[in-house]
């Protein structure tokens, strides 16, 4: 498997990170050598063998159903880098 | 029942999906400790968590699990022991994470099915596929500033349940009646207050249209937006002949996101730019697995109250009532709650006659609903009983109803403070039976000469002359044995 | 005399108690080292009014009785992933400018409420990202360890700041996070101690996620009795962390006994790698003979997959980080650069805000996620970490602790291996097996290698069984002698 420039850029717009072009080509070679290597796991025989989904042989504990937080709008939009009290703000979106 | 489009070429059929949203009744988020009331000031339930603060981290809510549980027993479905939340990666201006926490591979709710009674008297049954919980997102406002969208966080993290019908409806009653029957049954359960437009129940409905006789689906549209049954089913009919004028002109549809606009009753496609959907879901790794046990389940089973369809039948088996009363009354718990009342130790069918016909028409009128009625269910009980006893006429027990509308007030009172007592003092009947008969010779010779109708004149008289108190019955038996030949 | 900031922790603990020294005395020691040594770049945010706050309050205490027990007093360097009310708190990552939290993270507040005294948030590989702590925002750290090259070399990753800081006696310990080997590699290359806890037993709440189902805080420090000291001051059950575990915990110094008399300990032969160069064999046979001559038992053991927990980490954790990096949006907190639209808003930021190993890592997240690569790379992993995890289960029937090397080399010189990710990648293959089983494990000093620089030794024990750890590292610290110091730094003055 290989990826192709088109397809670095089809990922970098996926998780909304700007490339320039005249980087994509050395990326997509690193990105190339990590895949390629990481590959090797196809190697290992796990059939039958269930995904790990937690390290910690632990079910999950449940949370009573109680009013413990918020009430504080200022707190959470004290760091925001622009704002319109009590809103956050982003660029003009069209739906 | 078949609801067709009449194509040029064809005749097409609907197929509709539903993926209902139906926000959970709990006092805090499925993963926080804010609140989740309705109508806060902006950004004011908002936890760390919420904000999606570095390092923030989410715990369970247990009474989200069990209002889903509840739920799924509600909707006949399977309840999976093991189910996993997972993350569905995006980015949008109101979801602070970065992905929504969602059930994806393993729902903690798996197939189930709903019957429908439709008015036509057919039953339709629709499958369930699943149902699973997920995070609400927040909300985007885009008129206060002309450059810029503000963001509120408030509903960021309420717990939603998504209900995922099978594609199996047909036409856009059995989308309503659907929608309706889901409404119903999470009101009863007291899991979601159902109410679409607050939003805490949206429907997002996906619609394609096949040529009679396909058995392939052919590309579907999601059309979101939806905030009544009534806009849905617009929004249904609509979409359809679209893609039916799609098809027809020789064009394909477009698998999109469509959005309805109530006001002209069209659906349109999103302006947002859109890239492909690609969720890359993975199992939260800051979540385990739910694990719920039988025990857990059957606790939750035992708090289960009696359903509309179990409601349904006990009222036509044990009350004699038709399908369609009974179909009225528990359509809404209250509803189906105030009907009991009145009913309880008096004749069933005349309780539903009042409840459907008398106060529906009037609450209608007015403008309220059941649980702001102005007559109790108590003192609705009360004329009946004043009914039954011979105490007023029905005739007079309208009136009476009138009065208990206006002012709330006991109909015993009523009837008393207003000498609306009907008149069984045979004495005082015959007198006026009598006097009827001497004051319109004529016509009491026809009914001698066999004319029964206009028997029926003479009680319209006798009535007016004792200002509707008489008995009827009595002014009738009276009536006859004076005027038999 | 010793200056005050070079003491261990157990040393310091007595002096204060004995009132030979005051918190004041101790952290304005550390605070001037700190101040001496900014060439190491250790630290990106100093906190010395915090820090003498926080000690004059200790002093107080401590004059009323009324100690908060082995930590009171105590100067502790921060990584700066830990989120710190009122403190700048930047994950060493452009991303994060002039982010503030408004909340501690539980870790930062069980070492508060134990008394201890932050002085400062030190420096890391870019969200952890690294094993050099070169690909920071703010700048490389240099190892307080020269050759006589005279070329600065690295810390190790992403914990460098910490350990360069712990090295050069800028504080009497530091807290990081390990994720596959942030903690105990750079230990290795600073010649410190560094140790993981059991996944679950230090609460992630208020931490900069890197990689969830990996991250674990833990102590660096200069003694294993000091990391007993510290981690317990850290650990316990969180209810804010769903993973975290609802255990007791234990007294974990109570637990060296500095007797290991018939210890079984495992020797996995994988380990054993290709083109390993020959100091490293020498130090791990060094480390078994050690543990022989204090009486406990050496047993091959063998763990299959070893060679396949590398590959496996660099799908499991950059999933896991693509994601949990998503919330960094120029929205709520940090860097905004702003666009004509939401997406290039987004777009922007993300673009200007992540360095290129983030960006790398982030991507390769968000393509073994992507449709029609989910199952062929992340179940596929996770099923491979299932079988790394059986075989420490199983070798775990025949041994109480395996012992390896912590770090394949020693401390290399800043620039070396930068273009070359794979081959940075390789510094955690020792220790990247134990993280994806969520093990406790740990980094011991050993010895020199032939280029005089510090090199460790890595212990590993069951799920929850620090005390073993602490015990096999104390003896294995003994034996060891390890007492070679860092030639340049702050050390002293």
């Amino acid at each position: 498997m290989s990826l192709d420039t088109t397809t670095v850029r089809k990922i970098a717009v996926l998780a909304r990170i700007r490339i320039e072009d005249e980087k994509l080509p050395a990326l997509a070679d690193d990105l190339n050598n990590i895949i390629g290597w990481v590959e090797q796991l196809s190697e290992v025989d796990t059939d039958g063998i269930a995904p790990m989904t937690s390290v910690a042989e632990m079910t999950m504990p449940f949370r009573e159903d109680r009013v413990t937080d918020g009430d504080d709008a200022e707190r959470v939009l004290a760091n925001a880098p622009d704002k319109s009290p009590p809103y956050f703000t982003v660029p003009k979106v069209v739906e | 029942m078949s609801y067709l489009i009449k194509g040029e070429t064809a005749d097409w059929e609907l197929v509709i999906g539903l993926e209902i949203h139906a926000q959970v009744i709990s006092n805090s988020k499925l993963f926080s400790g804010s609140a989740t009331a309705f109508g806060a000031a902006p950004n004011s339930h908002v936890s760390l968590v919420d904000a999606a603060m570095p390092g923030m981290l989410p715990v369970i809510n247990k009474h989200c699990i069990e209002q889903a549980v509840k739920t799924g027993l509600g909707l006949n479905a399977q309840i999976n022991l093991h189910s996993v939340f997972e993350r569905k990666n995006y980015f949008y201006a109101d979801l602070p994470q970065g992905y929504q926490i969602s059930q994806f591979l393993h729902p903690i709710v798996g197939e189930g099915k709903l019957v429908l009674d439709m008015e036509d008297g057919s039953v339709r049954e629709i499958g369930i596929e699943r149902l699973h919980m997920e995070q609400d997102a927040g909300k985007s406002i885009h008129d206060k500033d002309p450059r810029r969208t503000f963001i509120d966080l408030n509903r960021a993290g309420v717990c939603l349940m998504e209900i995922v019908s099978h594609p199996e409806m047909r036409s856009p009653e059995e989308a309503g009646a659907y929608v309706r029957k889901v409404r119903s049954i999470v009101r009863y359960l007291e899991t979601c207050d159902g109410n679409m437009e607050e939003g805490s129940m949206r429907a997002d409905v996906n619609v394609s249209v096949r040529k009679v006789g396909e058995t392939d689906l052919r590309t579907r549209t999601e059309t979101k937006n939806v905030n009544s049954v009534r806009f849905m089913m617009q929004a249904i009919e609509y979409e359809a002949q679209r893609q039916v004028e799609v098809w027809e002109s020789g064009g394909a549809v477009d698998q999109e996101t469509r959005l309805f606009d109530p006001d002209s009753g069209e659906t349109r496609a999103m302006r947002s730019k859109e890239y492909a959907h690609d969720y890359r879901y993975f199992p939260d790794p800051d979540l385990l697995p739910i694990e719920l046990t039988e025990a857990f389940i059957d606790a939750i089973r035992e708090q289960m109250p009696e359903l509309p369809d179990q409601k349904k039948k006990r009222f036509m088996r044990d009350l004699g009532l038709s399908a369609y009363d009974a179909d009225v009354l528990v359509g809404e718990r209250e509803t189906a709650d105030y009907f009991e009342v009145v009913a309880q130790g008096r004749d069933a069918k005349a309780a539903a006659n009042w409840v459907i016909s008398n106060l529906f028409g009037a609450l209608k009128a007015a403008e309220k609903d059941i649980t702001s009625s102005p007559v109790s269910a108590e003192h609705l009980g009360r004329l009946l009983d004043l009914i039954a006893d011979d105490t007023i006429s029905g005739r007079i027990a309208k009136d009476v109803f009138e009065i208990m509308f206006a002012t709330g007030q006991d109909p015993v009172l009523i009837v008393e403070e207003k000498g609306l007592r009907q008149i069984t003092d045979t004495g005082a009947i015959e007198a006026a039976v009598d006097q009827a008969i001497a004051d319109n010779p004529d016509q009491a010779e026809e009914v001698r000469q066999g004319n029964a109708k206009a028997i029926g004149w003479f009680v319209g008289q006798v009535m007016q002359k004792t200002q509707g108190k008489a008995n009827p019955q009595a002014v009738n038996k009276l009536l006859r044995d004076k005027l038999s030949s | 005399m010793t200056h005050a900031n070079e003491l261990t922790i157990t040393q310091a603990r007595d002096a204060l108690s004995a009132g030979d020294l005051s918190a004041t005395e101790l952290t304005q020691a550390c605070l001037d080292a700190m101040a001496a040594a900014r060439d190491l770049n250790a630290f990106i945010t100093e906190t010395p009014e915090l820090a003498l706050q926080r000690a004059a309050q200790s002093d107080a205490r401590i004059a009323r009785g009324e100690s908060l027990g082995g930590l009171e007093g105590i100067p502790v360097a921060v990584k700066d992933l830990f989120g710190t009310q009122g403190v700048l708190t930047t994950a060493a990552s452009h991303i994060l400018d002039g982010f503030i939290p408004r909340y501690e993270s539980t870790v930062t507040e069980n070492l508060l409420n134990a008394g201890s005294v932050m002085t400062g948030k030190t420096n890391l590989d870019e969200f952890a990202m690294g094993s050099a702590n070169v690909t920071s925002y703010y700048g490389p750290v240099k190892n307080p360890w020269k050759r006589d090259d005279g070329k600065d070399r690295v810390p190790g990753g992403s914990s460098g700041g910490s350990a360069a800081a712990v090295a050069a006696h800028l504080s009497l310990a530091a807290i990081g996070t390990d994720t596959g080997g942030s903690i105990r590699q750079p230990a290795s290359f600073c010649g410190i101690v560094g140790m993981k806890p059991t996944y679950g037993r230090c609460s992630r709440w208020g931490v900069v996620a890197f990689a969830s189902s990996l991250d674990q805080a833990g102590p660096l420090t200069k003694t294993v009795r000091d990391a007993a000291i510290l981690l317990q001051g850290m650990a316990g059950h969180d209810v804010k962390d769903s993973t975290s575990a609802p255990m007791a915990v234990p007294d974990f110094e109570a637990a060296i006994t500095g007797d290991v008399r018939g210890l079984r300990v495992g020797i996995p032969r994988e380990y054993q790698i290709d083109g390993s160069p020959a100091e490293i064999d020498a130090i791990w046979q060094k480390g078994a003979d050690m543990f022989r001559d204090a009486g406990a038992e050496i047993v091959d053991i063998s763990l299959p997959h070893t060679k396949y927990a590398l590959p496996t980490y660099y799908i499991v954790a950059p999933a896991e980080a693509s994601s949990n990096l998503s919330r960094y949006d120029g929205v709520r907190y940090g860097l905004r650069i702003d666009g004509d639209s939401l997406d290039q808003m987004y777009e922007n930021t993300r673009g200007e805000g992540f360095g290129d190993e983030v960006k790398r890592r982030v991507l390769i997240g968000a393509y073994v996620l992507s449709a029609g690569y989910y199952d062929a790379y992340y179940v596929k992993a996770q099923q491979v970490r299932s079988r790394i995890a059986e075989d420490f289960k199983t070798a775990f029937q025949k041994v109480d602790v395996i012992l390896t090397p912590t770090a394949p080399s020693t401390a290399f010189a800043i620039g070396e291996k930068m273009d070359d990710p794979i081959a940075m990648y390789m510094n955690d293959v020792f220790t990247v097996p134990a993280s994806m089983a969520g093990l406790p494990c740990m980094s011991v000093p050993g010895g020199l290698g032939d280029d005089g620089l510090p090199l460790g030794l890595h212990l590993i024990t069951k799920p929850f069984d620090e005390e073993t750890l602490f015990r096999a590292g104390d003896v294995l610290e003994k034996q060891a002698n390890f007492t070679a110091r860092p030639n340049s730094g702050g050390a002293g003055r």
